[in-house]
């Protein structure tokens, strides 16, 4: 594995774990059940593609997946900031998604064609679970593309959602969304993070930093 | 000295942590068995990857090696060699007996709504196929849920991946 692919494979770490743990936050209060379920399901699917990512990145660098999910320091994160956003009203969490997982299907198909058979083969696998992703965000999708309420969320995080895709692909991101790109701002790199992100880097790792480094769970 | 055969022996043993109907050797999560002087490999893949079985499942299999006196080394394979046309037509008879509908099979392309809203899915209560969609996501992250209309009854779905 080269340094570039390590790069890609932990900024694509970095926004599962992220976009997991706020996934996550529907647990218990989504606005029904079978939305409860659904969003905790991608939330666990999302971390264990993480996980896996984070172990591969882990191998060539002599870490561990733990370290690199938790013992980070919040600025070396490569999260996106669209992953970061606390979305607490339900049209924006579903537009979200569904930015989230047709800018991630196009991102795998790339990995997909890997010339590495580690990166390809893993990527194969994660595709098929996020096939389910996208279902659901389809669906949420048909059900309120009229919706005022979500179409201004659409809008509003477009420009997010494009710093998920390398910037070669966002052209492809832009027609699969029948959005334009053209906006006249480029979107926020990797580095940069929201106000909000130390807050939810804090809470993930709290537990891990209340024990000595090295402790076994 | 411990054989091959031994081992896969053993390994049909170990219930699926999440569905104990079925063993990982009808999940077709093992994918090979090697046999050293007393010293015993073993290739495992994650059905799903954020599957919170996974660590039980390592720990399983590496204690069924030592129980029969070998020294275990448990590999979890990252890469997508494991599908759910790996469970076997044993493992598949045993989760329909446990209301559970196998999953159907791989086509060459990703699942499609179409699909999961179309009649190949059957009720493994009362065979029909007049079964909708319910939910894509269930209990655990591989199965979905449907709904009979023929008997009324909910079942869980194994998704096909």
């Amino acid at each position: 594995m080269n340094e570039q692919d390590a790069r890609s494979l932990l900024e694509i770490a970095d926004d599962e774990l992220v976009l997991g743990w706020r996934d996550s936050e529907w647990t218990g209060i989504a606005p029904f059940l079978e939305e409860d379920v659904a969003f905790s399901s991608i939330a666990q699917n999302e971390i264990g593609h993480a996980r896996a990512l984070y172990e591969l990145v882990a191998r060539e660098h002599g870490t561990t997946a733990d370290e690199l999910a938790f013992d980070r320091a919040p600025d070396t994160y490569r999260c996106t900031q669209l992953v970061e956003l606390r979305l607490m009203e339900w049209e924006k969490t579903i537009a979200r998604h569904y930015l989230y997982e047709t800018a991630d299907g196009l991102r795998l198909e790339r990995l997909k064609e890997s010339s590495d058979p580690e990166i390809a083969g893993l990527a194969a696998k994660i595709d098929r679970e996020e096939a389910y992703h996208r279902i659901h965000a389809q669906m949420w999708f048909d059900r309120l593309q009229n919706e005022p309420r979500f179409t201004a969320a659409l809008q509003d995080l477009w420009l997010l959602a494009q710093a998920v895709v390398p910037d070669d692909l966002r052209p492809q991101f832009a027609a699969r969304m029948g959005l334009s790109t053209e906006s006249g701002s480029e979107p926020q790199s990797r580095t940069e993070h929201t106000a909000e992100f130390p807050e939810l880097w804090e809470e993930m790792t709290v537990v891990r930093r209340s024990q000595p480094a090295g402790t076994r769970w | 000295m411990v054989t091959a055969a031994q081992v896969w022996e053993a390994l049909a043993e170990i219930p699926d942590p999440e569905i104990p109907v079925i063993s990982l050797v009808d999940l077709g999560v093992v994918r090979e068995v090697e046999v050293d002087a007393g010293h015993v490999r073993v290739d495992f893949t994650p059905t799903f990857l954020g599957c919170p079985a996974l660590e039980t499942m390592r720990i399983a299999i590496a204690e069924q090696i030592r129980a029969l006196g070998a020294e275990p080394q448990v590999n979890v394979c990252l890469d997508d060699s494991w599908s759910t046309d790996r469970i076997t037509p044993a493992g598949r008879a045993k989760l329909r007996a446990s209301g559970f509908a196998p999953p159907a099979p791989r086509t060459a392309g990703a699942p499609t709504l179409l699909q999961l809203q179309s009649n190949v899915h059957r009720c493994p209560y009362c065979g029909s196929t007049d079964t909708r969609l319910e939910n894509v996501f269930g209990p655990t992250p591989c199965r979905s849920l449907r709904y009979c209309g023929s008997c009324r009854q909910p079942f869980e779905q194994f998704k096909t991946i």
